[in-house]
């Protein structure tokens, strides 16, 4: 039993730190706000909804991230898989909307993998291309302009409706995650990626297949990506250029703020559900603050850096 | 050891850098071919102009490269730098040498501080810049909210044609001078790229701090068995990295006369910088490669965007084209794996 | 404790004693001790060196001789106890340090930066330099002078020491270490690469360096190269000084009585009578990439084959081949009634071949360190412990539980990483992982490297019980000992083939050195 919550401190010391984090957040903002308009928002539970809601496609962002992190890679092509998915199911439209979202999810996710693991090519510098690639291709098929493609009602449904007085998209995020819990700790595929993230040496040797595990895992990005894309522009009833930038960066930031390590082999899904949310509630908090954008960046860096040097210093040493 | 066995190990350990020289001489070749004013000297200076900043962004970005690491801030450092300059490089000369220092030396500061959570912060170097990059905006926002600024006049024709004009601008010597005349149509771009490729980088590879840091990409373990100060070279690295991008930010504010906090436009650096490094010859794993590589990475990187104007292209296909060179650039290593016959040797 | 010959006691002197300085050690060490998690590497050692001697470090892997070692060249820092250097108390916090007090150490694992060049490592941390910078010339006329005295003038001061053979990158190494003029030298199992000339320019090497009245510290496994060279010998056993004692004033046997602390013989197992089985793994004329040419062998069920050779003649190589890591192999191999060597190692270790390997660096290759323990044990079996897609919690510890049990793995807890145990404890748990997939081929590669006499010896009782179940075992060791101990027969490699298959009595060390050498001849030969 000792051993056992010895065990648990050292993986769950960031989890809880940024859980601790997001309540410090929530007082702060509501002392701005008591201070400044005698209300507190950041404590009703519709305000909180609301911001969950646009937390989920971060979130969902985030968790096929954290696939790809686990392995010690990194996806870079989100931004412009997302917004493809996006302004191809709009374009497409009708009840084969979602299908193709989801399929341009897995093409790209396959792209990516047989890139990382089969050619061996840095996951850095492929995802960028591909992402680059993908770009390319929604300018031309774009024409460049903003697509006038109306997203489905299905896709408003999951995106802007509420469903017993939660928003469906949470809803949406909630079944992400429970996928990929049950994903990472109930399947070969998830312990794979684990060992795979730990050592790929030594899980070859083992007998696992790492090239798919590390295809398996882009694949999960992709999709995960497309989905939120999807929710994205049923949420604002249309696709558009570049709407996917805004979440690259904040998906890496809440999974690495959730303890998941940038080299891969460790981290809870748990982690990163409560890095999305202290992003999410932090940005938030600085809307309410009618904080300038050069704000919001300075503090959104200093955040980060402050709760990696909390978590305490990287255990993979030399002379370890 | 012969001549020709100490020239042919040269080329071999230095293929990836031979390799970019070559293809950028031939691009370039063509693109004046196929420019209806190829081979001026106005297309030249152009050139040099628009290329100046990617290339210092990514010198700056090769050094952590070289660690083993990544700088995720490069473009956000030089886009402070570059908004610094905006404010403060006009004015009375003495204020203009002043505001170029103080830019070089804010961009530099900076690097500093990423070396140091690196190092004593335990911190990736991925993670630590992803952050400090989003501190180095949010800065050059503060300064310039909106783009603007004022660069003294002088000094950006001076820095943006060629030497004649330089010598001309600051009434140096008689620029029509006989003896001057070969070398008064370099431009001066180029000739700033080329001597702090040269005259910084060089030199400080041929330190113990910079052989330190190919070390630590090449077997980290052994350089610290072998008595190398790790943590100086660490700290070292990035910031010198920083006082190159600001090298690019100072020269971006002088070119354009503003300074403009664009926060997509310094992503786009950032992601070209690790482009042009891979292109140039250094391995994202560390221990391989140069400034010098990653310095005509830059330049292919550009030439290979000046053909879009030169070349018809549906204007629209330009993004899917530039997507596909960068990821055709970058597949080129895959022809490793295909050689590779113990697979234990795929995994580092 | 034994008296310690040839050194004066700690006490004799401290600040203010004038020792005479002919007896004064170079080096002293004063109840050093040093802990790692869970495990204690070296308890109260005093220890001490002269100048002008070569001398041995002894004692079985795990031992303490790779702690004691580091701590003087620096790598690590003792956790209690003093350093004295000439009589002044030193505490070297980096290499660097210790480099500059004259203790040089050549390392096990080469401290060599691969994409540098040869010239550039000799000098590494110290280069000449003008005006700020490396002086290439003068670091190139360095590199050929210190090359000409260790007699590898072949190598090319210019060439990039990833490009060199493992032998030629040792011979850098000593190179290194020569060219910063040591007081105390250092060798870390030095000479286990090196080509019979190398290692016989070391010895030379290592008698100049004693005439100069430098300090030697010299570990090795080989003890005719102990014997040939050491004037003084001191034996450790689990993390103490046991002994120190000049040379000839022991037997080998005494020796070795000292190393482990019991009888040499009676380590063994019994062998059943020798019978000889179906083939159940063969191979043919086996070749890849010049490292395998032509090796042809059969093992068949409930036989142990041992493979012996001297290191690196491709019996590393010949393990992944079976196993499916190499790609291009020629030739035939057959596993029961399946032709044709396994693609991946998925591939081997699936039906009908079920092959496993227990790989030669487990700390790389055969585990994932920071994982739990029963993540491991788990990594080759998951479809065992799975219902449907799920695995099942009760499957998983069930196995966890049987498996930890079986090989007696000595742990807090299932969840602990792996990291916390030790040398002994993680291999069981590379091997268990690998029982748990059932297999009928068990490929060893090294297995007992490393680790303490105790988990050898249920090691050996392990492999005889797998092999009574109908298994087929192929075992590489570099110990003559287990190899004629433990196997039903032996196949020597030379050179990437089997040169010699040695069975029943025919199996001894002077038949298996023989043919390690490759000598035609039978009958007892010299070896060193």
């Amino acid at each position: 039993m000792q051993s056992a919550l010895l065990h648990l401190r050292s993986e769950d010391k960031p989890v809880l730190v940024s859980a601790g984090f997001i309540v410090v957040i929530l007082v702060l903002g509501t002392i701005y706000t008591l201070y400044t308009q005698g209300t507190a928002p950041l404590f009703s539970p519709n305000y909180l909804l609301q911001q969950l809601q646009t937390g989920a496609f971060l979130g969902i962002v985030a968790a096929g991230m954290m696939m790809v992190i686990l392995l010690g890679h990194i996806d870079l092509s989100i931004p412009w898989t997302l917004t493809a998915a996006a302004m191809m199911a709009t374009a497409v439209g009708g009840d084969l909307a979602l299908p193709t979202g989801i399929a341009v999810g897995i093409a790209v996710g396959l792209v990516n993998g047989i890139g990382v693991a089969y050619l061996r090519i840095p996951s850095m510098i492929f995802t960028l291309g591909v992402d680059s690639v993908m770009r390319g291709l929604m300018v031309w098929h774009t024409g460049g302009f903003a697509p006038q493609d109306q997203a489905t009602p299905l896709m408003r449904f999951l995106a802007a409706e509420k469903l017993f007085g939660v928003p469906v998209a949470i809803f949406v995020w909630a079944a992400v995650s429970v996928v990929i819990v049950l994903l990472l700790s109930r399947t070969a595929f998830g312990r794979s990626i684990y060992a795979t993230g730990n050592r790929e040496a030594a899980a070859y040797l083992s007998g696992i297949r790492t090239r798919w595990v590390i295809v398996g895992a882009f694949v999960a990005s992709g999709v995960c990506a497309a989905t939120a894309g999807i929710l994205l522009a049923g949420y604002s009833t249309k696709a558009y250029q570049g709407m996917g930038n805004a979440y690259l960066l904040p998906a890496i930031a809440a999974v690495v703020i959730g303890g998941t390590r940038i080299l891969g082999g460790q981290g809870r899904y748990i982690g990163t559900l409560v890095g999305v949310t202290l992003i999410v509630l932090l940005n938030s908090v600085l809307s309410i603050m009618q904080m300038p954008e050069a704000g919001r960046q300075v503090i959104y860096g200093s955040v980060i850096v402050g709760m990696l040097l909390v978590y305490g210093r990287d255990t993979r040493s030399l002379s370890g | 050891m012969t001549a020709m066995s100490a020239l042919s190990t040269n080329m071999r350990q230095n293929r990836g850098l031979y390799g970019a020289v070559i293809l950028l001489s031939i691009i370039y070749l063509i693109y004046n071919i196929l420019h209806p004013r190829g081979f001026s000297s106005a297309v030249l200076i152009q050139n040099a102009n628009e290329s100046v900043a990617i290339v210092f962004v990514a010198m700056a970005q090769t050094i952590p490269v070289l660690l083993g690491g990544l700088d995720l801030s490069v473009g956000a450092v030089m886009t402070l730098a570059a908004c610094i300059a905006s404010v403060l490089v006009n004015g009375s000369p003495l204020q203009i040498v002043f505001g170029m220092v103080v830019t070089l030396a804010a961009g530099t500061a900076f690097g500093l501080c990423n070396g140091l959570i690196v190092v004593y912060g335990r911190i990736q170097p991925i993670i630590a810049t992803l952050a400090t990059g989003a501190i180095a905006i949010g800065l050059a926002l503060f300064i310039r909210p909106k783009p603007g600024g004022d660069i003294d006049g002088d000094l950006n024709w001076a820095l943006t044609n060629s030497l004649w004009d330089f010598v001309e601008t600051y009434g140096l010597f008689d620029p029509d001078a006989p003896w001057f005349a070969p070398v008064a149509w370099i431009p001066v771009p180029l000739l700033i790229i080329l001597v702090f490729g040269v005259c910084v980088w060089l030199p400080f590879r041929r330190t113990v701090l910079g052989r330190t840091i190919y070390a630590i990409g090449s077997a980290e373990g052994a350089a610290f068995m072998s008595g190398l100060p790790i943590n100086r070279a660490k700290v070292a690295a990035f910031t010198l990295g920083g006082f190159f991008a600001s090298c690019g930010g100072l020269y971006l504010a002088i070119q354009t006369a503003s300074g403009n906090a664009d926060i997509t436009q310094a992503g786009a650096y950032t992601l070209n910088s690790i482009a042009a490094v891979v292109l140039g010859g250094t391995s994202l794993l560390g221990g391989m490669g140069g400034a010098i590589g990653s310095l005509i990475g830059a330049l292919i990187l550009r030439v290979i965007s000046f053909y879009f104007r030169i070349l018809s292209i549906d204007p629209l296909l330009q993004p899917l084209v530039e997507g596909i060179v960068l990821l055709a650039a970058v597949s080129l290593g895959a022809f490793r794996v295909l050689r590779v016959k113990n697979r234990l040797e795929l995994f580092r | 404790m034994a008296p310690v010959i040839g050194a004066t006691t700690p006490l004799s002197f401290g600040p203010g004693a004038s020792p005479n300085m002919s007896d004064q050690p170079f080096l002293q060490l004063t109840g050093i001790s040093k802990h790692f998690a869970g495990a204690r590497a070296l308890e109260n050692v005093d220890f001490a060196c002269k100048r002008g001697s070569i001398h041995a470090v002894l004692g079985e892997n795990g031992a303490g001789k790779s702690t004691l070692i580091k701590i003087i060249a620096g790598v690590l820092e003792p956790d209690s106890g003093a350093m004295f250097l000439e009589g002044q108390q030193v505490r070297f916090s980096n290499p660097a340090e210790a480099n500059s007090a004259g203790v040089v150490c050549i390392f096990q694992e080469l401290s060599l930066v691969p994409d540098l060049t040869v010239a550039d490592n000799i000098s590494l941390a110290a280069p000449p330099l003008k005006f700020g910078m490396i002086d290439r010339r003068a670091q190139y006329r360095f590199a050929e002078a210190v090359l000409a005295r260790i007699k590898c003038e072949d190598v090319d001061p210019n060439a990039l020491v990833k490009d060199l053979s493992l032998s030629r990158r040792q011979m850098v190494e000593i190179a290194k270490a020569v060219g910063k003029s040591p007081k105390l030298l250092i060798l870390d199992e030095a000479t286990s690469a090196l080509t019979r000339k190398d290692v016989e320019t070391v010895y030379g090497l290592l008698e100049d360096l004693r005439q100069d009245n430098v300090a030697s510290l010299f570990i090795s496994h080989r003890m005719n190269e102990v014997e040939r060279l050491c004037d003084t010998l001191s034996v450790f056993r689990n993390g103490r000084h046991v002994e120190t004692f000049t040379k000839g004033t022991k037997t080998d046997r005494e020796i070795v009585r000292l190393m482990i602390g019991r009888e040499v013989d009676a380590h063994f197992p019994p062998k059943p009578q020798a019978e000889r089985t179906a083939p159940h793994l063969q191979f043919n004329d086996l070749s890849w990439e010049g490292r395998l040419k032509g090796a042809s062998l059969s093992v068949g069920k409930g036989e142990i084959v041992g493979l012996g050779g001297l290191d690196g003649q491709g019996q590393k190589e010949l393990m992944l081949a079976l196993f499916g890591v190499l790609r291009g192999v020629e030739g035939t191999v057959k596993v029961g009634e399946k032709t044709g060597a396994p693609l991946s190692p998925a591939a081997a270790k699936r039906e009908p071949r079920r092959i496993c390997l227990v790989p030669e660096d487990r700390k790389t290759e055969g585990l994932m360190l920071p994982m739990s323990i029963s993540d491991n044990l788990l990594a080759a079996s998951y479809s065992r412990v799975s219902v449907g897609p799920f695995i099942d919690p009760a499957l998983e510890s069930e196995a966890v539980d049987a498996a930890i049990a079986k090989l007696q793995i000595k742990l807090g807890s299932p969840q602990d990483a792996v990291a916390t145990l030790s040398g002994g404890n993680q291999q069981k748990v590379v091997i268990a992982k690998w029982l748990m997939t059932d297999p009928d081929v068990i490929l060893l590669n090294d297995p007992t490297r490393g680790i303490d006499v105790g988990t050898k010896q249920e090691i050996y009782r392990l492999m005889r019980e797998l092999a009574d179940e109908g298994r087929a075992i192929l075992f590489y060791s570099t110990d003559y000992a287990e190899l004629i101990g433990c196997c039903d027969r032996v196949a020597i490699m030379y050179d990437g083939s089997i040169v010699a298959e040695l069975a029943g009595a025919a199996i001894n060390e002077e038949a298996i050195i023989g043919a390690s050498l490759n000598l035609h001849a039978s009958g007892p030969e010299a070896v060193s």
